[in-house]
């Protein structure tokens, strides 16, 4: 009986060590390896282009020693080892395949560089060797790590994570500290001219490490303060300091980052906007609206057309325009709502696909070029004054953006509770059901798609602003699939999931000049892997988690496996 | 009696009815006025709807995808587009190769047949991929949860596609064979176009006889009828819905090429557009039924091609051929709106639709 089970577990060592390795190979192709590769984690040791080709290899021996459980602890090792050696084997076909024919007619990231990159900068024979040894020995490391004490395991697991996440960010935090006076020497200490110094990795990694160590041994709940949606239990005056200092940092935060990266925050800031609005569409009614720029658009061209002197004879300043541009939003969105009343799930979603796109090419075409400007767009739009100050720099802006936020999020909040939150609740989890209990779905469902609807368009109007003009291409389909993304990948339904998205989908991007380019290439991975690992979001909805889970378990607990293929790492 | 029938109109559909008479109205002002003009001629106008067909067919070929995977998943497979797009992007490749080796126009056929092979081979292994990996786990999880990985997996794939084979246009080498153009009964026609709407036809026919009359699309039929019972009566459901997947990717694989002979570039975001349209298409002509994708597909191309010449150029409108997508746009909405069920579809429940 032994001797099979053993024998299975061998034989899924190297299917997962494979698996592991194709994912390898598909992001050296893609470009991701190559363009990681000159960032340093620690300076002189490893580049972030190693872990994104060696995680997957990581990720699938711990997964598949956590799948098998081996008994002993030579076993263990052996499991991870025979992981990583498989997978090591599919990185070097792939050099070998790349030393015989050349790949580059058609994969154009398959490069003399690449594959210098896979063989750590040696010879073919020496690096495919290197190669092999390495992903070899990171198998082992899960096997490793994976048969110390859980305590001891999660500390060294995520003072890993923040080793990495340091080291990829040095240029960020090297910018931010350098403003802090004192503090700046001490920060610089720590990192390299690219990465962490080795003494700076190993500071990093003791100091988070001990700190998950040591709340391992606190009791449960202590780790809650920043749960805000949980905090009933806690004293008001916890709670209420906590909203106090959140919001104090959110005003500070200009002065102490500095101005590019207000611009940064700006971006962010818009996205929440745009999420707190789509959270209520998509997260509280559960409408899968696709073409939610559409109303952005339309709060940005209203604002054009109504203060630029180019599309109209007397403009109206910023505030005069505003509710003008509300008021248009407000009717687009019951335009929209009242004929997809009847519709559910996937019809809906295509629908407001089209209507998102009809929006976006009747604002580029010829005929109504004479009101929108065509593609040439709109410019010298007004931007908002504040009695003879003109708010017109980013950090300012951030301060505007801050205060739509902020009103934004509290009206959402408050509308989560209230009577109408409770109906939009209600139709999301059945909606005949809703309807027999008397709630009429025709005012609730026109009543998200308009709330939905204002809040974009104030979000679209402030981007007007900004930019102090319009074009129909930055009204694309990708900012729908943008806002889309940090809603569910934050938590659908989740006010602080849509700060969390938008921190993690909008503001990475901006800072990791590598990782725009695989912007969308990770959005699709995650909105995958969230759906098939934890469709709940990072920072669930406690209602929602129960309704997922709820009719998710089984299907989950079949495949566990086929979540693990779809995640991506280096993200 | 009065009651009632107020009851049953509400303003909901007196709204979206206003809206429709008034679009049926401007399409009617703007046709007879066009003709009236007298703006184009007979020659023009045929030349348009040949274009139409044309492009029908290849909607017809990706509708063909959609329609499948609906009737048996009940699930809009979001991600189609893309499988459309990854066959003719890599096939670009092979014909490339086969340009350069010298065969592309010494042996067409053969080249094409190669071509064609690498495009539906390609195509058919993603949409495998796409089943196995993201929606068979998925397959009694709430309804928005496919829908999202289906979006995701989307955008997974053109970018991957675009870091695999960079952003640029990737041209594909005209055919000698398929230059010119031929006579039939006083009509000229391009050979590309005769070849697409014949092409298109026939594999239609054959895809269609497949559902229809072999086993295999007995078991598709079951599975989409009930999976429970099916797979009582001893149809393996999953290998089912695999190979419904297989097959509209190797469609849509085909749909490629034909595209590519009307329009020769490929690039990563070619799929978007046609998808879109081809899904329209599905819905046009009644979503979950063979034919019924033929048919729509083809009326949904004479539309877009002859639409923005006849109902809009009347109207004043000018460079009325932006508005093309516009134009499809809106009749899927307003499909979707007044006879969801599309032309010859069964009358959906609510739920289903």
């Amino acid at each position: 009986m032994k001797a099979p089970d053993t024998q299975s577990a061998w034989k899924q060592a190297i299917q997962a060590g494979l698996l592991g390795g194709t994912i390898g190979v598909l992001l050296s192709l893609v470009g991701m390896v190559l363009a990681f590769s000159g960032r340093w984690i620690i300076n002189n040791v490893f580049t972030m282009g190693q872990v994104i080709f060696l995680a997957p290899i990581l990720l699938m021996a711990y997964s598949v020693i956590r799948r098998t459980t081996p008994q002993t602890t030579q076993k263990t090792i052996l499991t991870g080892l025979l992981t990583g050696l498989s997978g090591g084997v599919v990185l070097a076909i792939l050099l070998v395949i790349g030393r015989l024919i050349n790949l580059q007619a058609m994969f154009i990231n398959a490069s003399k560089a690449l594959y210098g990159v896979l063989t750590f900068g040696k010879e073919f024979a020496v690096g495919i060797l290197i190669l092999i040894s390495i992903s070899t020995i990171v198998g082992g490391l899960a096997g490793a790590i994976f048969i110390l004490p859980q305590r001891v395991r999660t500390a060294v697991i995520q003072g890993l994570l923040w080793v990495t996440l340091v080291g990829l960010l040095r240029d960020l935090i090297i910018t931010v500290t350098n403003r802090w006076g004192p503090l700046a020497g001490l920060f610089r200490a720590l990192f390299a001219s690219s990465g962490l110094t080795i003494i700076g990795a190993v500071i990093v990694f003791a100091l988070i490490a001990g700190i998950y160590y040591w709340r391992a041994g606190q009791p449960a709940g202590r780790a809650s303060i920043f749960d805000l949606s949980s905090s009933s239990k806690q004293r008001p005056i916890v709670r209420w300091l906590t909203i106090g200092g959140i919001i104090l940092i959110l005003l500070l935060l200009p002065p102490i980052l500095g101005v590019f990266f207000s611009n940064i925050l700006d971006k962010v800031m818009m996205y929440v906007l745009m999420g707190l609005g789509l959270n209520i569409v998509v997260g509280f009614a559960g409408l899968l609206d696709l073409g939610y720029v559409a109303f952005f658009a339309i709060g940005a061209y209203t604002m054009g057309v109504l203060t630029s002197p180019e599309m109209n004879a007397n403009p109206l300043t910023y505030w005069q325009a505003l509710p003008f541009a509300v008021i248009a939003c407000v009717i687009a969105g019951v335009v929209l709502g009242l004929p997809v009343l009847k519709m559910r799930g996937d019809y809906l979603a295509i629908v407001t696909l089209g209507f998102g796109e009809i929006v976006r090419l009747l604002a580029l075409s010829d005929w109504l070029r004479p009101w929108f400007g065509g593609s040439q767009g709109i410019q010298l739009i007004a931007q908002p004054r504040l009695g003879n100050e003109v708010l017109n720099s980013q950090q300012e802006l951030y301060y505007l953006f801050l205060i739509g936020v902020g009103i934004v999020a509290f009206i959402a909040w408050r509308l989560r509770d209230s009577r109408i939150g409770r109906t939009w609740m209600a139709l999301r989890e059945d909606e005949d059901v809703a309807i027999a209990m008397g709630i009429n779905h025709v005012t609730t469902k026109l009543m998200a798609f308009a709330t939905g609807a204002l809040f974009s368009g104030v979000a679209g109007t402030i981007f007007a602003a900004q930019l102090q003009s319009v074009y129909p291409h930055s009204m694309n389909f990708l900012v729908s699939i943008n806002v889309l993304s940090l809603i569910i990948i934050g938590g659908m339904g989740s006010i602080p999931g849509v700060f969390v998205g938008a921190l993690v989908l909008i503001g990475l991007p901006e800072l990791l000049r590598e990782f725009a380019e695989f912007q969308y290439l990770v959005y699709g991975a995650l909105l995958m892997a969230m759906m098939l690992i934890r469709p709940e979001g990072l920072w669930p909805e406690a209602r929602r988690r129960l309704e997922l889970h709820e009719s998710m378990e089984p299907a989950v607990a079949v495949h566990p496996e086929s979540g693990a293929a779809t995640e991506q790492p280096g993200t | 009696m009065l009651r009632t029938w107020r009851q049953r109109i509400t303003l909901t559909d007196v709204v979206v009815w206003v809206i429709g008479l008034a679009i049926a109205v401007m399409v009617v002002i703007g046709s007879i006025k066009t003709i009236a003009l007298g703006k184009y001629n007979v020659v023009t106008w045929i030349d348009l709807i040949i274009t139409g067909l044309a492009l029908g067919g290849v909607y017809a070929l990706i509708a063909l995808g959609y329609t499948l995977v609906y009737g048996i998943l009940r699930m809009i497979n979001f991600a189609h587009s893309e499988v459309f797009m990854s066959g003719p992007l890599t096939a670009a490749f092979a014909a490339d190769a086969l340009r350069t080796a010298g065969w592309w126009n010494t042996y067409p056929i053969l080249s094409l047949l190669i071509v064609i092979l690498v495009s539906a081979g390609v195509a058919s292994s993603i949409a495998l991929l796409l089943e196995r990996i993201a929606y068979r786990p998925l397959r009694n999880a709430p309804r928005l949860v496919p829908l999202i990985t289906a979006i995701g997996a989307s955008f997974f794939l053109q970018y991957a596609f675009r870091g695999f084979f960079g952003s640029s246009l990737k041209g594909y080498p005209e055919m000698n064979i398929f230059q010119g153009f031929w006579m039939i009964g006083g009509i000229r026609i391009f050979r590309t176009q005769a070849t697409v709407i014949i092409g298109a036809f026939i594999l239609m026919l054959i895809l269609y006889a497949i559902v229809q009359r072999t086993k295999i699309g007995k078991a598709m039929r079951s599975v989409s009828e009930d999976k429970e019972a099916a797979a009582l009566m001893g149809i393996n459901v999953d290998r089912t819905i695999a190979t419904t997947f297989a097959i509209g990717g190797a469609a849509a694989g085909i749909a490629g090429i034909l595209y590519l002979l009307l329009f020769p570039v490929a690039s990563f975001s070619m799929g978007f557009f046609p998808g879109l349209k081809a899904f329209t298409a599905a819905v046009l002509g009644g979503i979950g039924n063979v034919p019924g994708a033929f048919l729509g597909a083809m009326l949904l191309g004479l539309l877009e091609s002859v639409g923005p010449s006849l109902f809009l150029d009347g109207l004043g409108i000018p460079a009325a051929y932006q508005l093309k997508d516009a134009i499809a746009f809106t009749i899927l909405v307003f499909i979707l709106i007044f006879r969801p069920s599309g032309i010859l579809g069964e009358r959906l429940t609510q739920t289903k639709a």
